[in-house]
């Protein structure tokens, strides 16, 4: 996908005016933040569920060559192929080489974000192929002329039902629906013929077991059951952080995936596929592969922002985020929006290309605290904003004023002098009400916002003349606004 | 009891009266407290900027000031979070350091938390009549765990009624320097905030950490809303400020 977001500042003010857009986000508190926090009282002790499945995503971190190389082996015992992309590019390539060898024509596909880092859906188009996204919102978005996705696992959050009543009309020439039930019949009526005709199926990955070789899709919807067994060719596309060791791991992992994604107990559809279809066997398609992707994953691995690989792609951290809230996920400007996006985005694409993700946080930690794996979002957003401070990539001024107020006030009197001064200025700066109503060089604060005036005196001087006067507990005159 | 008061650079600067107010209520629960005369900031800013460096100067700076007291107590969730949870990052390679860092962590305290857990305050001395609604801040909520104690607190006064606002746990959008680089977005998050606290129909919102209070306050009286923004260590000492 093409990178946008270095415009991070310009998309955010473009949703923050979109009415529309603001409308649709106000969902996600009950769509999302109501439901899991209902879904989650389910569990008997959610604090140390939190606690194993971190550990199972560490376990499977710390020893992920080995993992791997697991993994590889049970998936060829039963039949597939494991290949791995180094990037965005190769993952185009060895899809366009499966297609060749096995000579399909029509390819249907169920939600992979991965596929998306590469834009695969254009790779296979180019080379003269048919794709069809069969994940609902996807599917909207690939008719909608490839709209990004806006949330990882509802990519079309951002659009409301009646959008989609219009698009469908005009896509499918049909009258229009107005229920979510007619529109959902329509989608699969549109669907249904593709599954039948397809000639390869491609998923993503929730979980790979490297004790079974399998992979592990979580759905809601179905088609991913359909995409991968009826086409004679499936491949399975993810990370290679998606590994868990054992079996038993995706057990544990699966109370909490659903129930922090989408508040349910366990998702409508759970995949396990393993292998080949055997003799004897009804489902399963003839050819596997497994396209495991790196793509800057094991970067991130030898960084010391690596806990953000234990993500299991739920959602959580960007439906409880108050910034993704209120700007919608269009504006990170690539795969991954909200929290995890904006360690993910300067990681896969670039520091300099997403200089103002690590930043676009007030830090408030709400991700941290739902995160099933416990990943500590705020801190490694802090880390990148070391590395753009040790890199010089921040602004000068900001550096500039950032080492002056550290320079001032590890000289207590100078700062005692500075600040005496520099309040006394600001305090000019009120109206009759106290407040300043337009600061220099902060129009950030002021352009909606006024500033509270500062008393007029420190603390600091005040406490002085007190200790000095040996009054009492109470404030000295002048001490209140 | 020897309890060294943290003021925080933004109590010192802007609003003086709560750093008066909070050791009003630590001497009233029997605390001795001393005021390193040189402490300016912990370094938050500069941390939460990428500033490692200045960062660790500071540090140092705070731990050598505050390290002989039996406690550090500061009326602000935030900076206090800074020393409890974050110092020890700093100093995770310099192990003489982290011993000193973890010392004074361990006796790091916010002020409700303070005045309920340690020095059990039995009534507290302001008096205040009105309806209030209580926002919590991120870093006092989610590193310091104070949701209760501040609660606690001003239900042993006579005239306060306290009206829970929706969404009190939500970021206000302050976020230091985010506030300034990120204008639009923080004052969006301000101003849903506010909405809350109208809708609340509280008179008197209540907080403890003053990065909220000028970024709430000054949300409100730019929409034109009178409500008054109080730190709650000005509400439990009675300090209210003129209006």
């Amino acid at each position: 996908m093409q990178v946008a977001s270095m415009y991070f500042k310009e998309r955010a003010h473009v949703k923050l005016h979109d009415a529309q857009l603001q409308y649709n986000l106000t969902k996600i508190k009950g769509k999302f933040v109501e439901k899991r926090r209902l879904a989650l009282t389910e569990l008997d002790d959610f604090e140390g569920t939190r606690d194993v499945a971190r550990a199972i995503r560490q376990r499977a971190l710390d020893d992920l060559d080995v993992w791997l190389t697991i993994f590889e082996e049970n998936a060829r015992a039963r039949g597939a192929t494991v290949l791995y992309a180094q990037t965005p590019a190769e993952i185009n390539a060895l899809v366009l080489e499966i297609a060749r060898r096995h000579d399909v024509r029509k390819i249907i596909k169920s939600k992979s974000m991965v596929s998306e880092e590469s834009a695969l859906d254009h790779a296979i188009e180019a080379a003269g192929l048919t794709v069809v996204e069969t994940d609902l919102g996807e599917y909207i978005l690939q008719i909608n002329n490839y709209e990004p996705p806006s949330h990882i696992i509802g990519p079309a959050l951002h659009k409301s039902r009646e959008e989609v009543t219009e698009l469908f009309h005009k896509r499918h020439g049909k009258p229009r629906k107005e229920g979510i039930e007619e529109l959902c019949l329509e989608a699969r009526e549109e669907l249904r013929a593709h599954y039948l005709t397809a000639d390869m199926g491609i998923s993503g990955g929730n979980f790979f077991v490297a004790e079974s070789g399998s992979v592990v899709i979580v759905t809601n919807e179905g088609n991913a059951t359909l995409t991968t067994t009826l086409p004679k060719v499936h491949i399975a596309i993810s990370g290679i952080e998606k590994i868990v060791p054992t079996l038993e791991d995706v057990a544990t992992l699966m109370r909490l995936l659903p129930r922090s994604a989408t508040g349910q107990s366990i998702s409508n559809y759970v995949d396990l596929l393993s292998g080949v279809k055997g003799p004897g066997e009804f489902h399963g398609a003839e050819h596997m592969y497994f396209i495991l992707v790196d793509s800057g994953r094991s970067e991130v691995l030898a960084s010391d922002v690596r806990d953000a690989l234990r993500c299991i792609r739920c959602g959580a951290c960007m439906n409880h985020c108050p910034v993704y809230q209120n700007i919608g996920g269009h504006s990170y400007g690539w795969v991954y929006p909200g929290p995890i996006g904006s360690i993910l985005t300067p990681m896969y694409v670039g520091l300099e290309k997403a200089l103002d993700l690590p930043h676009a946080s007030t830090l408030c930690n709400q991700c941290g605290v739902v995160c099933p794996v416990k990943i500590p979002l705020p801190d490694l957003q802090r880390k990148l904003r070391e590395k753009e401070f040790e890199r010089r990539l921040r602004p000068w001024y900001e550096r500039a004023a950032l080492r002056t107020w550290a320079w001032v006030a590890s000289r207590p009197a100078l700062y005692g002098l500075a600040t005496r001064i520099g309040i006394r200025a600001l305090r000019t700066l009120a109206d009759r009400n106290g407040m300043i109503r337009k600061l220099p060089l902060a129009s950030g604060w002021t352009d909606e916002r006024d500033m509270p005036a500062p008393a007029g005196r420190t603390f600091r001087e005040l406490y002085a003349a007190r200790a000095k006067t040996g009054a009492t507990a109470r404030e000295p005159a002048g001490a209140t606004r | 009891m020897r309890v060294g008061f943290f003021v925080t650079c933004l109590v010192d600067l802007m609003r003086p009266s709560i750093g008066f107010a909070a050791i009003k209520l630590l001497e009233s629960g029997g605390a001795d407290v001393f005021v390193p005369p040189a402490q300016t900031c912990c370094g938050q800013p500069a941390y939460n900027s990428g500033d490692r460096a200045d960062t660790i100067t500071l540090a140092r700076k705070l731990v050598q000031e505050f390290e002989g007291c039996d406690y550090l107590v500061a009326p602000s969730g935030s900076c206090s979070g800074m020393i409890k949870t974050h110092y020890a990052d700093l100093f995770a390679d310099d192990p003489a350091w982290s011993a000193r860092v973890a010392g004074l962590a361990a006796k790091t305290y916010e002020l409700t938390e303070f005045l309920v857990g340690v020095l059990k305050l039995e009534r507290v001395p302001g008096t205040f009549a009105g309806t209030i609604t209580y926002h919590d801040s991120c870093a006092g909520l989610r590193e310091m765990g104070v949701k209760t104690q501040p609660r606690a607190l001003l239900a042993k006064m006579d005239g306060v009624r306290l009206s829970e606002m929706a969404e009190c746990e939500t970021c206000c959008g302050f976020g230091g320097t985010f506030a300034i680089k990120f204008g639009e977005i923080s004052s969006r998050l301000a101003d849903n905030k506010c909405q809350h606290i109208v809708t609340n129909g509280a008179e008197t919102v209540v907080l403890g950490d003053l990065g909220c209070m000028l970024n709430i306050e000054g949300r409100l009286r730019r929409r034109g809303d009178a409500t008054r923004v109080m730190h709650v260590a000005e509400v439990l000492a009675g300090d209210v400020p003129e209006t």
